[in-house]
């Protein structure tokens, strides 16, 4: 991208384009359809599509069958291990917000640069991350109060705490309990942004370095090169490990407001 | 930095598609296609552990059975054991009470002839005596000229003999 004035801007991919509407007001709001928009159409149809797979419903699973109850029973697993029984009713959410953030992460990394198409990574904006960790929050919140009402309020009161610590332990649990939405967004958002920033400037050092020589094209782009292919797997990983950490967290946050500690 | 460069511009967009499209995914995916999922899982476990249980069932069913084969045999093989033995025991009783009858038999028999023997042998004893008493009368009387009466020849037979 922006080839033509030899310069990479590393934070260009991260720009929302309207496709379609994108004069589209609704009461003063403008919801274009941007690309992030049909990246995040994509995402779901992918993950419709994966999910399709599970539904044969076969006594002998085939590979496919096998793959997607292997995700269920993964995010099954990890409620049981971190809620208990009453956990399972959030295997529905816990297993779309892990799914969907990890096919959008995959799907942001695919090389369809080559073929010339622009995938975008919607994790690497903080608007979405920040709506998911705030849909998270909420949920923690209100079944935090629909079960416990104002005895939700001892979650910032440690078991044990002793009676003259609890004015500085309760406001330092208060703010790590308000923290959390935004440490939940924010790590997202900032993880899939550094992995795509680093890739695009370590390609940009490929490009550069050959466009400046064959000198430089040795001693630079095939370093950066052989680092990009390194970083690709790492990528991957993260992309996994970001989902992962979402999910999890999410249910730990859960777990809180389900059983008060 | 795009993210905070277009914000103003962009966020209303990218609420809104992401709540549209994350609650396609909750509602048709998550709610939808999961539990359907887990089902299956479910019934298939289930199944397995049904047909564990079964398998289960059936083998103590089959142990139950050659514990009861197993009692049976025993008491079959006691109560052959103690036909047996009762058998042999009346064998034996019958055996010995014939030997017994036999015995008693023998001996009145023995007793009998012992006794025949003892008369033929008393006969044989007075024959003998009447003949040395006899004999003896007849020697004095030839030898010495002197009568001896029958009584006292026997009676000296007699003190010989028992003298032997």
């Amino acid at each position: 991208m922006a080839a033509e004035t030899a310069k990479v801007d590393p934070m260009h991919q991260f720009t929302i384009e309207p496709l379609l509407g994108a004069n589209m007001d609704v009461a003063g709001f403008n919801i274009a359809f941007t690309n992030s928009a049909l990246w995040m159409l994509i995402t779901a149809v992918v993950l419709w599509i994966f999910m399709l797979g599970g539904m044969k419903r076969e006594l002998v699973p085939g590979r496919w069958q096998m793959t997607v109850e292997t995700f269920t029973g993964f995010i099954d697993d990890m409620l049981e291990a971190n809620v208990g029984k009453e956990g399972r009713k959030y295997v529905p959410y816990i297993f779309s917000l892990f799914m969907f953030i990890l096919f959008a992460n995959l799907l942001g990394l695919l090389p369809l640069g080559i073929v010339g198409l622009h995938p975008f990574t919607f994790t690497s904006h903080f608007t979405v991350t920040g709506v998911l960790a705030i849909i998270s929050f909420s949920i923690v919140l209100i079944v935090g109060f629909w079960k416990h009402g104002f005895h939700f309020f001892s979650l910032f009161v440690p078991h044990g705490t002793p009676l003259p610590m609890i004015p500085i332990i309760f406001p330092i649990e208060l703010i790590s309990f308000l923290v959390r939405p935004f440490s939940l967004g924010l790590r997202l958002f900032v993880a899939m942004m550094a992995g795509h920033v680093l890739l695009e400037v370590l390609s940009s050092f490929v490009i550069d370095g050959w466009n400046a020589g064959a000198g430089f094209g040795l001693l630079v782009g095939v370093p950066s090169f052989l680092l990009m292919i390194g970083i690709c797997a790492l990528e991957l990983l993260v992309a996994a490990i970001q989902a992962y950490v979402f999910a999890l967290l999410s249910s730990l946050y859960i777990n809180d407001a389900e059983n008060l500690h | 930095m795009p993210q905070i460069a277009q914000l103003a511009e962009t966020y209303a967009s990218q609420i809104f598609w992401l709540l549209v499209i994350f609650g396609f995914v909750y509602f048709v995916v998550g709610r939808g296609m999961v539990p359907k999922v887990m089902d299956t899982v479910g019934l298939r476990d289930k199944q397995i552990a049904d047909d564990l249980s079964a398998a289960q069932s059936a083998r103590d069913a089959a142990d139950e059975a050659e514990e009861a084969w197993r009692k049976r045999e025993n008491a079959n093989r006691e109560a052959a054991q103690a036909l047996v033995s009762e058998a042999k025991g009346k064998a034996q009783a019958s055996t010995e009470g014939k030997l017994a009858e036999v015995q008693a038999r023998i001996d009145t028999q023995l007793a009998e002839a012992e006794a025949r023997i003892e008369e033929s042998r008393a006969a044989a004893a007075a024959e003998i005596e009447s003949v040395a008493a006899e004999a003896a009368q007849d020697i004095t009387a030839r030898l010495g000229n002197v009568i001896v009466t029958e009584t006292e020849a026997r009676s000296a037979v007699q003190k010989a003999m028992a003298h032997g």
